[in-house]
């Protein structure tokens, strides 16, 4: 290994040790390019392998989780053994065109120079934004998961999880195995979607794509001979408490329910991470099937910007294995580019990885047809906060957008996506508003422009980099 | 409110002590900040300065910054991505406002 803090240029600057990332630096390392892989959690794995290299074979908690999460340890073994460089707990924070990164560790800033950049940050849960959602106790199902992967630690409370998608049942199945005291499962997914999904079987059919849909009707039977009180096509969730969460209130069919809850996990799929490629400029569109916006890129990941790529589910939702094809491809790419291969030896090199890749995302098309976020999500009613950190509620925003207004106009007038998580949780929601106010798609325009830094950075951080210097 | 699961074994279970507002506290080693914190009862780790309500961890992932703490003297710290560390001092400003 190099060490990172002596060598300050490297050909490639990885961020993210997720599947996308691991798999990336480790090509990239096996082929003698000097790789550094950058990410702000304390381990390696990124959201799916988390904690994985604590895990014990045969452990209680390699149980829960699960093969798909055993799998990953194979992958962080093989990056650990490559020469490939590694900083944990280091946020990138800001990209110059010329690739100069400005990233911190514990509060201390400190500069980095890349010839290629290669941008594995995945995925963050879409925000749900109901009716109590800022409360204490209300979390998304994936902390809860993360809870148990990193720290084995389980609610012992009464806990309501809501929403729909693969990862709400798998995540609802992992902490039904960890013995989590389960109050009730609301189902948001709507029965009609089936109907539509119809015509996405054929493909689904194909590649990895039977393994997918089994897994998931194994899952779906297990919940359902869970004995858990099940709700299914719930809507108009409310959360009620005062200083935390107490109870949840919604609608099922015609009737109308009210629960006691301790913790409230939701979750409605996941959504790329957009705001460095947004913050870089590179050119974003809207994709209508995964109702989310993603960076453009090519068969290599790479971006409208010069040397700058995006691998995983950064770059569309692609799930884990997906990604770390897509980790292959970018690195592949950015050998090319380095002039390290020629065409040929990297159509050689990339072959298995678009087969590979093209076989897992063949179940990909019916699972978001299957589930869509629902409307109340996406274009929220008017009293519901969509920016919890400037407290800015959906109808403030709707009001804006009636008047013609544009997300930066909302910015200054309203300081939505201004505070600490930089438009991170209401992006999507106002642009759907804005879009939904005008009657289109949403537009890559109707998303704020982000700014450096990504994250919020502190006079005396930035001094740090003045003594490096 | 949190319960560390049982049925795990005890290797990778060495303990660290850490303080919360001065409270001695003990948590795992790999826990995160924010776990450790959740682990020990804390749900609440902030007062929104624009809300003026209380807000604790939402994604554990880095995405929501509800749960910016004090960390070692340095404030508005992601608790959910920093490990924690024996003798690592971390105040919850009760009331008070973290960023
Ligand atoms: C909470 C959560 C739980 C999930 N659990 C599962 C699961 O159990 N099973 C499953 O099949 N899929 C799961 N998924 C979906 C899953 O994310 C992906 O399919 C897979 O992990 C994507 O891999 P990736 O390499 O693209 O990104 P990720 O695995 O998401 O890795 C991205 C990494 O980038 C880092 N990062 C992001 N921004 C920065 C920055 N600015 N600076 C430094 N580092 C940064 C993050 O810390 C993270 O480690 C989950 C998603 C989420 C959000
Ligand atoms: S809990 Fe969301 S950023 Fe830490």
């Amino acid at each position: 290994m190099t060490d990172p803090v002596t060598n300050p240029h490297w050909d490639v600057v990885v961020i993210g040790a997720g599947p996308a990332g691991l798999a990336a630096a480790t090509l990239l390392a096996e082929q003698k390019t000097s790789v550094l892989l950058v990410d702000e959690q304390p381990e390696p794995g990124g959201q799916i392998y988390r904690g994985i290299e604590r895990l014990q074979a045969g452990s209680a908690k390699a149980h829960i989780l699960g093969e798909d999460y055993v799998y990953g340890a194979d992958l962080v073994r093989r990056f650990r053994s490559s020469a490939a460089s590694y900083r944990p707990e280091t946020s990138l924070w800001h990209v110059t065109p010329k690739l100069e990164l400005f990233v911190s560790r514990g509060g201390v800033a400190e500069t980095l120079q890349a010839s290629q950049l290669i941008l594995a940050t995945g995925a963050m849960e879409r925000a749900v934004p109901v009716a109590g959602w800022t409360l204490p106790g209300v979390v998304t199902a994936g902390a809860l998961q993360i809870l148990l992967k990193s720290s084995g630690l389980v609610a012992d409370q009464p806990v309501i999880l809501a929403g729909s998608g693969p990862l709400f049942y798998l995540l609802a199945t992992q902490c039904l195995a960890a013995g989590v005291p389960i109050a009730a499962l609301l189902d948001t997914a709507k029965a009609r979607h089936m109907f539509g999904a119809i015509g996405a079987l054929p493909r689904a059919l194909t590649g990895a794509g039977p393994g997918y849909l089994s897994k998931g009707v194994k899952l779906m039977r297990a919940l359902r001979q869970s004995g858990v009180p099940t709700y299914r096509g719930v809507e108009d969730l409310q959360i009620l408490g005062e200083n935390r969460v107490s109870e949840v209130q919604f609608r099922s069919g015609k009737r109308k329910h009210r629960l006691k809850a301790g913790i409230v996990a939701l979750h409605e799929g996941v959504v790329p991470m957009v705001n460095a490629t947004r913050m870089l400029g590179c050119e974003h569109t809207w994709d209508d099937r995964q109702h989310a916006f993603h960076p453009v890129t090519d068969t290599w990941g790479a971006t409208s910007h010069a040397g700058i790529r995006v691998a995983g589910d950064a770059a569309g939702i692609v799930g884990a294995r997906g990604a770390e094809h897509q980790g292959g491809l970018a690195a592949v790419g950015a050998l090319h580019d380095l002039g390290r291969i020629d065409s040929a030896r990297r159509d050689r090199l990339a072959s298995a990885e678009m087969r590979a890749l093209e076989a897992h995302m063949t179940a990909r098309p019916l699972l978001d047809r299957l589930y869509p976020p629902r409307a109340e999500i996406k274009t929220p009613g008017d009293d519901i906060v969509v920016c919890r950190c400037e407290n800015v509620t959906a109808g403030a925003v709707r009001q804006l957008a009636t008047q013609g207004l544009g997300p930066n106009q909302m910015k200054a007038a309203l300081r939505c996506g201004m505070g600490p998580c930089q438009g991170r949780l209401c992006g999507d929601t106002v642009a759907q508003i804005i879009a939904d106010t005008r009657g289109t798609a949403p537009r890559p325009s109707d998303y704020y422009n982000i700014r450096a830094p990504l994250k919020p950075v502190s006079i005396g951080e930035i001094s740090t980099l003045g003594e490096r210097r | 409110m949190f319960t560390r699961l049982t049925q795990d074994s005890a290797a990778s279970d060495q303990t660290i002590e850490f303080t919360v507002n001065d409270r001695k506290v003990v948590a795992r080693m790999g826990d995160t900040v924010a776990a450790a914190l959740l682990a020990a009862g804390e749900m609440q780790f902030r007062i929104s300065p624009s809300a003026d309500k209380p807000r604790g961890p939402y994604c554990m992932m880095g995405v929501c910054f509800e749960c910016l703490v004090t960390i070692d003297g340095r404030a508005g710290r992601q608790a959910c991505l920093t490990a924690v560390k024996s003798g690592m001092q971390v105040i919850i400003p009760e009331g008070g406002r973290n960023d």
